[in-house]
């Protein structure tokens, strides 16, 4: 079988694969090809119909379909193809740094494409009930957040009349304010964490405005129902996160949403045989968001979760740029060797996305994001570029649920031409 | 007038059924549950075992070792996976040793093949990811692995096409001896779809065993359901264990397997523990901190962290610990296939094979003369070759529709799951035929799409679609239904 050419190919049309997409075409790239699973473009977007996306990249309040529609609009001016219902079974290495892609359709059948250069934008998925080890039955009734999100706003379906929900990251949130819209009654929101890994907007907008009680430090240890839930026991929970025998409450109720964290959907990552972090489940990547895999970029939730989908548009239209760039300067050649200078972090940050940087590859400016790993109050962020602090950047309150970020500029890098060691820190700030 | 019932349509009940279907005669099996294979079936180690562990003497060792022997070719006549690893017990201390000398001993009176007890050296380049504890084992090369669900749906699919009925959702109630027209002595069988009548009887009721048995014997058992606890690991494990790894048993079964699934995941379990409740299959914390700690024993690394799904079964245990099999003496035309804990899964088609030839002699049937004896599973598109899979999706573009992204199952193989004889209705009907939804996100993203396909294919309401059958409805109704 003959496999069609591209020079760039984006895996995913979500926000992160749209943007990508847009940002690539842009940079002056014509040969490019989106790959979308799902019957339509936008992604997750289109299930979440709530209202605050897009006020960084448009300052406006849009919805998730609405914030979709204006990339997918930009898409179709710039007569970008795509392919719907196409999921991309493998991703390979081939020759002369091709990158090899097989998916399969309805509509156009088994497909063998190549291209120069490929961007990872595949999302996430919520961890389920299996990945937390909840011990008790195994009724009908539990449901992720965003499965029970698609079956009411996609499906027109109702999960549940009488809700518990665990964990209180932001679809969970946003559940907890849908489901009491349509007519169920959500009877508490159990979070293990001393802190909740939501938006603090989310928790008010959500949660505080509907009487729905936050139970911080707290965690499901029972399901009961064989057939269908029929309730669900809740536990606080010690600092070292194990129930606390004794605090046991009983909630009767028909339907339990685990909105539990997100992972980044690294399969076709891992088959191609990228590095990868342990701590994002993402690819590793330079400053051009490029994984270890020359030629293959990653952007959005596959590379690490975001809080915000205006983030997630602007980490990738980076991807989308560099993409380009790579094609244009490489061709999908094989590139010389690089000056790789990795970022080293401390002070309760978790991770940091780009792991590296070339300094000779950033124009203009570089974002840094990463998260810290517990809530803090008045911290400092410091740069430190061969051990000399460049950069301070004060912030009130950390928390692991808001990603940070940083910008290096070019003309700071130039400023140490044998730059050798990058270093940021959090620390008190007296 | 039937000549045989079959309670229970689970691998036994199954098992005997396909055997049954040999020969000529009216037969059914009555399921409780909404298809097959929901109960003990569908919730153990899926082990074929070697067969050194059953007591010499025993029935469990008897039809351990010829059901082991007759997996290879079932599983190819009927279509299902199965993979002959080899299994490996281990020995935690030296004192284990003689422990694994006599299980060798044991073994080899039973009539297992090949039976070797290795040193950790020899152990190590069989398994690499065992741990720095084992000193030794027992490898048993004839040991293997089954897809539970694909062998009883071979079996039953297999015995459907030869004549054998299915009713779903059909609880026997109550059996009573009667007499027929001509004086002969039958059974009524009592359910709550109503009574019907048959020579013969057999019993593979699997936790329920003993409540069907005292129905009729005055020779009373008792079924102890011993519920095991089991951890699956994610696809992404797949090879970090080779073969089936067991550890010296103690007073509590088989210990704590470590085991890869003919699929490629990693099944870590069971626990044991006495219940009262029948259908107690619920999982505990202290449950998955025993398996843990247990399993820590055999690997330094095992990568628990990629867990995607516990869940709990339940043995059939019988006080005696043997299988209970044959006509019963106070209850002519009742046979019993009680007691079925493990090895159950690997004597299961040895017992089919033993009943079924029983039946026939006790009723004289003949033999059946259209009997097809191969059926053809369900078609994996991914194990086709590019041009092929190519071909399929061209003919049939539903092939090329992926509905589960984690195990790759197209729209295409769920209809097949549903539009099979004997075809599922549920969600995990579903996923036990074609895995959709048994991946890493647990059916987070299918299972909108397959609640509606199931209802578009069976002509029912979306909110009428369950789980499992029974009342475990997924949905409770339609937004705005109040407004």
């Amino acid at each position: 079988m003959e496999r069609t050419e591209y020079n760039l190919i984006i895996i995913g049309g979500g926000p992160a694969g749209l943007s990508a997409a847009v940002a690539a075409y842009d940079e002056g790239e014509r040969s490019i090809l989106v790959l979308e699973r799902d019957t339509r473009l936008g992604g997750i977007l289109n299930q979440c119909i709530h209202n605050g996306f897009g006020l960084h990249t448009f300052q406006e309040e849009l919805t998730g379909p609405e914030y979709a529609q204006r990339y997918i609009d930009k898409l179709e001016e710039r007569n970008i193809e795509y392919k719907l219902d196409a999921m991309v079974m493998s991703l390979e290495s081939g020759k002369d740094g091709m990158k090899e892609i097989m998916a399969v359709s309805e509509k156009d059948g088994l497909m063998l494409l190549s291209a120069r250069a490929v961007i990872l934008t595949m999302g996430c998925r919520e961890r389920s009930r299996g990945a937390l080890n909840i011990p008790g039955f195994r009724p009908a009734g539990v449901f992720s957040a965003g499965t029970a999100q698609r079956l009411v706003n996609i499906e027109g379906y109702l999960p549940g009349r009488r809700v518990v929900i665990l964990g209180s990251g932001d679809i969970g949130l946003i559940m907890a304010r849908r489901m009491t819209l349509e007519g169920a009654k959500v009877l508490v929101c159990a979070e293990l964490m001393p802190y909740s890994g939501g938006l603090k907007r989310n928790i008010v907008q959500c949660l505080d405005d509907f009487g729905i009680p936050l139970k911080l430090s707290h965690t499901v240890v029972r399901i009961e129902g064989k057939e269908r839930v029929e309730g669900v026991v809740i536990a606080e929970v010690g600092p070292d996160r194990k129930p606390i025998p004794g605090t046991e409450e009983h909630y009767d109720c028909d339907t339990l949403l685990l909105s539990v964290g997100l992972l980044p959907e690294n399969e076709l990552t891992i088959g191609l045989g990228a590095d990868m972090s342990r701590v994002t489940n993402g690819p590793v990547v330079n400053e051009s968001l490029e994984t270890s895999v020359p030629g293959v970029f990653a952007a959005g939730n596959v590379l690490h979760v975001h809080d915000l989908v205006d983030y997630v548009s602007e980490e990738s239209a980076h991807a989308g740029v560099c993409a380009a760039r790579y094609i244009r300067d490489y061709g999908g050649e094989a590139k010389e060797e690089v000056k790789r200078i990795p970022i080293e972090f401390g002070g309760g940050i978790r991770y940091t996305v780009p792991c590296s940087i070339d300094p000779g590859k950033v124009e203009k400016y570089l974002k840094i994001r990463f998260r810290v790993g517990d809530v803090m109050s008045s911290r400092k962020v410091v740069v430190y570029l061969d051990g000399k602090s460049v950069l301070t950047k004060k912030r009130r309150v950390m928390a692991p649920g808001e990603m940070e970020e940083l910008v290096l500029t070019e003309k700071l890098l130039k400023a140490h031409p044998d730059l050798s060691r990058i270093e940021i820190k959090v620390e008190e700030d007296a | 007038m039937y000549d045989v019932v079959i309670i229970g349509a689970g691998i036994t009940g199954c098992a005997v059924a396909r055997f049954l279907s040999a020969y000529s005669g009216k037969f059914c099996v009555m399921e409780k549950s909404e298809d097959v294979c929901t109960g003990t079936s569908k919730a153990n180690s899926a082990i074929i075992h070697a067969g050194f562990d059953a007591a010499h003497g025993s029935l469990m060792a008897k039809y351990n070792l010829l059901g082991n022997l007759m997996y290879p070719d079932l599983a190819k006549e009927l279509d299902f996976a199965y993979i002959n690893n080899g299994s490996l017990v281990l020995a935690l201390s030296e004192e284990d040793i003689p422990k694994l000398e006599a299980l060798k001993e044991n073994g080899e009176k039973n009539g297992v093949e090949g039976l070797e007890i290795v040193d950790r050296v020899r152990l190590k380049s069989l398994e690499p990811s065992v741990g720095h504890v084992p000193v030794a084992a027992l490898y048993a090369p004839t040991a293997g692995i089954v897809c539970p669900f694909g062998a009883t749906v071979a079996f039953a699919e297999n015995a459907y096409t030869n004549g054998v009925e299915f009713h779903f959702d059909t609880e026997v109630k109550g059996l009573t001896p009667a007499k027929d027209e001509e004086g002969n002595s039958c059974w009524v069988v009592q359910t709550a779809q109503g009574s019907v009548r048959t020579r013969a009887v057999v019993n593979a009721a699997g936790v329920y065993s003993d409540i069907i048995h005292n129905m009729v014997s005055e020779n009373k058992i008792h079924i102890i359901p011993r519920k095991g606890d089991y951890l699956l690991l994610d696809r992404k494990t797949g090879g970090y264990v080779k073969h089936t790894v067991f550890q010296v048993p103690g007073k509590y079964g088989k210990g704590v397997l470590v085991s890869p699934t003919v699929h490629g995941n990693t099944i870590v379990g069971p626990t044991a523990e006495d219940i009262d409740d029948k259908e107690g299959n619920d999982t505990t914390s202290e449950g998955f901190d025993d398996l843990m700690e247990k399993a820590g024993l055999a690997f330094d690394d095992l990568p628990l962290r990629d867990v995607i799904t516990s869940f709990a079964g339940l043995r059939a245990h019988e006080a005696k610990h043997d299988f209970i099999l044959g006509e019963v003496s106070d209850a002519p035309g009742f046979f019993d296939c009680a007691g079925i804990e493990s090895p159950g899964l690997t004597a299961a088609p040895a017992i089919g094979k033993e009943i079924a030839g029983e039946l026939a002699k006790a009723l004289n049937l003949a033999e059946n003369p259209d009997f097809v004896g191969t059926r053809k599973g369900l078609p994996d598109p991914k194990s086709l070759p590019l041009e092929e899979l190519a071909k399929l999706i061209q003919e049939k573009p539903e092939y090329g529709r992926i509905v589960c992204r984690c195990e790759q199952v197209s729209e295409g193989e769920i209809l097949d799951a549903i539009r099979r004889p004997l075809g599922a209705r549920s969600l995990d009907g579903v996923k036990r035929r074609v895995r959709a939804g048994m991946g890493r996100c647990q059916s987070g993203f299918c299972s909108p799409r397959i609640m509606d396909i199931l209802a578009e294919e069976w002509d029912v309401d979306v909110a009428d679609i369950t789980k499992s059958g029974g009342h475990s409805e997924l949905i409770v109704g339609f937004v705005k239904d109040r407004v």
